[in-house]
């Protein structure tokens, strides 16, 4: 038997998407995470081995290529990265630290368009004004009823991050706000 | 429908702001009648001189409109848009009429002109306040077939819908520097000047059009324009601002901790058809960091006998409904006051052409000029008269008149009398927050006093009166929160110049003359809920004192309206009962929510697919594919059993269960709770964290590990597998493993927090598949590579990592079913692939996929136990048989000193053993108790209960656990298991009920 076939990842949301005027629901493709945890001694050895500059400021992310990382903690971030797996580039790190493979735990949907941050306020009692919640900040919040990692990527993109068997719950009741808040921005 | 009328009598033409050249239709009780675009229903039905709405709660009295807003009592309708769109007690002066609306007067039987319940107002001595304290008291066998039913029937004024409410309900979080609730001179003022310093603000207001009294004072200039078209042009320069959001037709409702205000929008009430994509409510979560009161105030009624007749209205709802809606009350209007704004609704009317037969002012001497004026117009005041009583019952038809100290009676016929007590402020929205409220004894009211929260109270909520007052006072409230949130922005200053305001003077609270104490008159306190001025004095006389318990004793405010108009009037009848001041008595308490709110928006988008999660496994449609039935397991679907060809439950059970011992079976176990544990502490915190020994487990083992409370009962259990010196595997039960994970997190930082280890919830990082079975390796081994499965290399409580399928794999000798099995983990997002694969040369060796209920009794077969299922709480480690799994030489761990606890040591504990049915035959009930005796007397001694029990195909008898005292020592002793038809006999043995040496694990 040939077993050097690789299956292709199969998705909680496969592609998944909603649109009306003025917002879009998407759901993203099969990216990498990794959790991290580390003391703070230790956050410059880890910032050079995954070549960004791990944040320290609360609720705020930092990006390079392809990857964001996303402060969750004093001692916690959530790395994502769309092309290499950040796991990868711990390997060889000599510090204590706590690097966990959560690719396959999470799923991504991207929220974007000027009704974005109103349809996550649905379910999200965020403060999601660009003044308290700039581009790049980021935060573990809940949406409705579950835990969302939220990720404001460009003004009116947000990136949301959920379990995967939260993800179609937190599909349905974005697109379920979109659909609303739609309507009710062309009344 | 039917063809329009188009004559509606009480329109004035000319008068108003709703345009003829926006007709619509409506229906109330059935008949059709025209309306204006912008009418309310109950501008539209007194338009038709419809005054006769409702019968009131308790006497079934005839009932009319007495306001123009929020706070209506009487004029509550069941409102209709189709079928499954039927609202009960909607406020006919707060809904808007839309085309093809349909109204229902409610509380009555058959007609509303003719009501049986009418009876209750002739028996109504029986019927006094606090009656059903008294009444239905004896005998006690007629409460539940007679007094019961009577009052569910009588409780309540509409129907509650029957039908599944199809509407969508929103819901928003906000947040913003400056909430202003209130859309009046006060709120819009407030509103210009935060937002012209940059803060960002919210204004509210529960009217479709802003403007406050501005809807009916039409004598207030401001910046050179008419009061109301002010509002209308400040609103749109608001609403146009970026940092500003307007919202129409919203009520704030409830005042919470930490200025967390709730507000309800209503969408779509108003639109005949709207669309089926907008909510028809919004509930709106505010965050303000301050918070800007300008509710104004509420005019109160007189309380005078039978002032609760159709057609006596409020003075300045009257005035609303001529100068904002262009209708008028009646065609020949009494006017009874004790304050001055009567008399500019009585100029208004005149000047419409109304006739005024007389002003009844029951002050001496009211203002001079008001009353020069009355005359110049050809109105007749009476100063230092009251109305006796309201003549009329359907509609009122006359009013008596008297002077105050005494005097001969006067009957003047009308169609309407108007009326105002005075001015309440509505301090309901600061009371909510917390704040105390202080009396203002010279103009008898309460305004806000001690402040609680970041909040401020402008306008007449606040008690000022006077126009440029209440201008100042709110332009500076909203200079200072804007410059209090954002104090580096440079200050703008506005400046509003407004003329024509009048500061009416004259109040009454309580009874008016000729409703005293000691006549016998009804004179209506509270509308809604019947109570009368001689009602407060009973509850008085019966020798209630506190006015929270007058208030319950009567229901005085208790209706939906909240005593918007009652409270005052109450209290000040029970302080002249009582004698004493009345703060003194004190004021009742403002709760949330300020008017009726629906269910709906409250539960918002929480209902149907979004009620709760639902979670599905990544093999969840593969196990629908091969039909699976599934059982819910807190938010989880799980695979329950796979029927073939017809089996039932029982039948598919037992073939599986056969099936895994004898051949294979594949189980989906990716609902177990996982968390990695990282760092070089790792094998010392789970050392503490279990009651096993942790740090002799080599890399590559796996280890059975029980968690305790401090108190040493069974808290979790669950398989760790040491994956590298410093990375452990656990994983812990479904049900689990938030709660096991927040504990750890809890030891970690609280006890343990010198430690260098780290958690992360893994649980769905992993997709499980359990193959277990003699030929589960030889089910996986073609598909596996970089692992050694034989049973020297990979022996039973191992692992390994390499590949299955191509895939990475943290493979896992162990078992739950007591044969040599595997669980395979695989990245979640493969795991439907692997499954796929794995389950097709299952299959291929007649194998099968089972489900939760075969895992269940394949595990019972084995004596291991679920936590939940066979303990309870109560249960430790040794009373479950564990004893084993709790190291000995370990000098610490979670719950080590409340194992030593002397009830904890003490024998005769319940302990978990096994049961057999003597009769080879019958399954004992789960939860059953269990006896010694079965003929001792009832209640007999319960000894302990059956906490598992299953068929076991391969035991081929029924099996049971249950947790009996000093179970231990009970081994071959017959007891007994009571049930409804019988008693089953049972025998105590060992929780292991095949392979009791346990060999086939090591195959």
């Amino acid at each position: 038997m040939d077993n050097s076939v690789k299956l292709r990842r199969s998705l909680p949301l496969a592609e998944k998407a909603f649109g009306a005027s003025g917002v879009s629901v998407t759901s993203m493709g099969a990216g990498y995470r990794c959790s991290l945890r580390v003391g703070a001694d230790d956050v410059a050895a880890l910032s050079q081995a995954l070549g960004v500059d791990l944040p320290q400021t609360p609720k705020t992310s930092a990006r390079s290529a392809s990857r964001i990382a996303m402060w969750l903690g004093p001692d916690e971030w959530s790395i994502y990265d769309s092309k290499n797996n950040p796991i990868d580039d711990l390997k060889n790190v000599d510090v204590a630290c706590a690097g966990v493979d959560v690719s396959h735990r999470n799923t991504a949907i991207e929220v974007s368009g000027s009704l974005a941050a109103g349809v996550i306020n649905a379910g999200c009692p965020q403060d999601l004004s660009l003044e308290v919640f700039p581009v790049g900040a980021c935060s573990r919040t809940i949406l409705g009823k579950v835990e969302i990692v939220l990720c404001r990527t460009k003004a009116d993109i947000f990136h949301v991050e959920c379990w995967r068997s939260f993800s179609p719950y937190v599909f349905e009741f974005l697109s379920t706000a979109a659909k609303e808040q739609s309507a009710l921005a062309a009344r | 429908m039917n063809a329009p009328v188009l004559i509606q009598p009480n329109r004035i033409a000319g008068k108003g702001r709703l345009s003829v050249a926006d007709p619509m239709r409506f229906t109330f009780d059935g008949k059709t009648l025209p309306a204006l675009k912008g009418d309310t229903v109950a501008s539209a039905l007194i338009a038709n001189d419809i005054h006769l709405v409702g019968r009131s709660f308790k006497y079934h009295r005839p009932r009319g409109i007495v306001s123009a807003g929020p706070e209506e009592p009487n004029a509550l309708l069941g409102i209709q848009r189709d079928v499954a769109r039927h609202t009960p007690n909607i406020r006919a002066t707060v809904q808007e009429v839309y085309d093809g609306l349909e109204a229902t007067s409610q509380n009555r039987w058959p007609s509303l002109k003719y009501d049986i319940g009418e009876i209750n107002d002739v028996v109504s001595p029986l019927l006094s306040a606090g009656f059903y304290y008294k009444t239905f008291m004896w005998p006690r066998k007629a409460w539940d077939k007679v007094y019961e039913p009577f009052i569910r029937n009588a409780a309540g004024l509409g129907k509650a819908p029957v039908h599944k409410d199809p509407d969508r309900y929103s819901s928003q979080h906000e947040h913003c520097d400056v909430l202003i609730l209130g859309g009046g001179v006060a709120g819009l003022s407030a509103a210009l000047a935060a937002a012209k310093n940059g803060a960002r603000v919210i204004i509210c207001d529960e009217q479709p059009t802003f403007g406050g009294a501005l809807h009916f004072d039409t004598d207030i200039v401001i910046d050179g324009m008419d009061g109301f078209s002010w509002a209308q042009q400040a609103m749109a320069k608001l609403a146009a601002m970026d940092n500003v959001r307007v919202l129409t037709r919203t009520t704030a409702f409830g005042y919470y901790a930490q200025n967390y205000v709730g507000l309800i929008e209503r969408v779509s009430e108003h639109l005949s058809a709207p669309s089926a994509d907008l909510p028809r409510e919004r509930l709106w979560e505010v965050r303000a960091k301050k918070v800007i009161i300008a509710t104004g105030s509420i005019e109160r009624h007189m309380v005078f006998a039978n002032n609760d007749r159709p057609g006596i209205l409020l003075a300045s709802s009257a005035r609303t409904y001529l100068n904002h809606y262009g209708v008028a009350v009646g065609k020949n209007v009494g006017v009874y006051t004790a304050n001055d704004s009567a008399y500019a609704a009585a100029f208004d009317l005149k000047e419409a052409g109304i006739n005024i037969p007389a002003i009844v002012d029951i002050r001496e001497h009211p203002n001079a000029e008001l009353v020069a004026k009355a005359k110049a117009l050809g109105i007749r005041v009476l100063t230092g008269h009251g109305v006796m009583a309201a003549g009329g019952k359907l509609r009122v038809s006359s009013m008596s008149v008297a002077p105050v100290n005494g005097g001969a009676r006067e009957v003047i016929p009308i169609d309407s009398i108007i009326m105002s007590g005075g001015w309440t402020p509505s301090v309901h929205m600061f009371s909510q927050s917390r704040g105390k409220v202080a009396y203002d004894a010279a103009k008898s009211r309460f305004v806000p006093g001690v402040y609680a929260q970041d909040c401020v109270s402008v306008g007449s909520c606040n008690g000022t009166d006077d126009l440029s007052a209440i201008i100042d006072e709110a332009i500076k409230a909203g200079e200072e929160a804007a410059t209090y949130v954002r104090p580096n922005t440079s200050q703008v200053s506005i400046s509003i110049e407004a003329n024509g305001g009048n500061a009416w003077e004259g109040t009454l609270i309580g009874a008016a003359p000729g409703a005293e104490a000691g006549k016998v008159v009804k004179a209506f306190v509270d509308f809604q809920n019947d109570v009368t001025a001689k009602d407060i004095r009973l509850a008085v006389q019966e020798g209630f004192q506190s006015i929270e318990h007058v208030k319950r004793f009567t229901t005085n405010g208790m209706a939906t309206d909240q005593g918007k108009l009652s409270n005052m009037h109450g209290l000040a009848i029970a302080a002249e009962a009582l004698g004493k001041e009345l703060p003194e008595v004190g004021l009742t308490t403002f709760r949330a929510p300020y008017t009726p709110i629906t269910f709906g928006a409250l539960v918002s988008h929480s209902k149907g697919a979004l009620f709760e999660p639902t979670r599905k496994t990544p093999m969840h449609e593969s196990e629908v594919a091969i039909g699976a039935v599934f059982e819910d397991v807190g938010n989880w679907k799980r695979a329950w059993y796979y029927p073939k060809g017809g089996e039932d439950m029982h039948a598919a059970v037992n073939r599986e269960c056969k099936t895994t011992r004898t051949n294979v079976g594949m189980f989906d176990a990716s609902t177990l709770g996982k968390i990695e544990v990282v760092g070089p502490d790792a094998a010392e915190f789970l050392n503490l964290i279990y009651t096993n020994p942790f740090l002799k487990l080599g890399v590559g083992k796996l280890r059975y590990g029980i968690m305790c409370r401090e108190d040493g009962f069974i808290y979790d259990d669950g398989v760790v597998a040491r994956i590298a010196e410093d990375r452990f595997h656990v994983t812990t039960t479904t049900g689990g493993a938030p709660r096991v994970l927040n504990m750890m997190e809890d030891y970690l930082q609280t006890e343990f927090p010198h430690m260098k280890v780290w958690l992360t919830s893994t649980s769905e990082q992993w997709a499980v598949i359990a193959v277990q079975g003699p030929k589960s390796r030889d089910i996986i081994a073609p598909f596996v590579d970089g692992i050694d499965l034989s049973a020297e290399a990979l022996p039973h409580m191992s692992m390994a990592e390499g590949t299955i399928c191509g895939v990475p794999t943290r493979l896992m000798r162990m078992s739950f079913t007591g044969e040599m099995g595997f669980e395979i983990n695989v990245p979640a997002d493969y795991g439907r692939a692997v499954w796929d694969t794995l389950y097709e040369a299952v299959e291929a060796a007649d194998g099968c996929a089972y489900g939760t209920e075969s895992m269940h009794v394949l595990r019972a077969e084995k004596g291991y136990i679920i936590v939940g299922q066979d303990t309870d709480g109560t249960v430790t480690p040794h009373d479950a048989g564990l004893d084993w799994a709790v190291g000995k030489k370990k000098t610490d761990f979670v719950g080590i000193r409340g194992l030593k606890r002397p009830d904890l040591v003490a024998s005769g504990r319940r302990q978990l053993v096994g049961l057999k049915s003597i009769d080879g035959r019958s399954v004992l009930e789960e939860g059953a108790q269990i006896v010694e005796d079965p003929n001792q007397p009832v209640p007999m001694k319960m000894i302990g209960w059956v906490s598992s029990s299953y068929w076991s195909e391969n035991a081929q008898k029924p099996i049971a656990m249950a947790l009996i005292e000093d179970g231990f020592n009970l081994m071959g002793k017959k007891l007994y298991v009571p049930m409804a038809n019988e008693v089953i006999e049972v025998e105590v043995c060992k929780a292991v009920f095949v392979d009791e040496e346990g060999g086939r694990l090591h195959g």
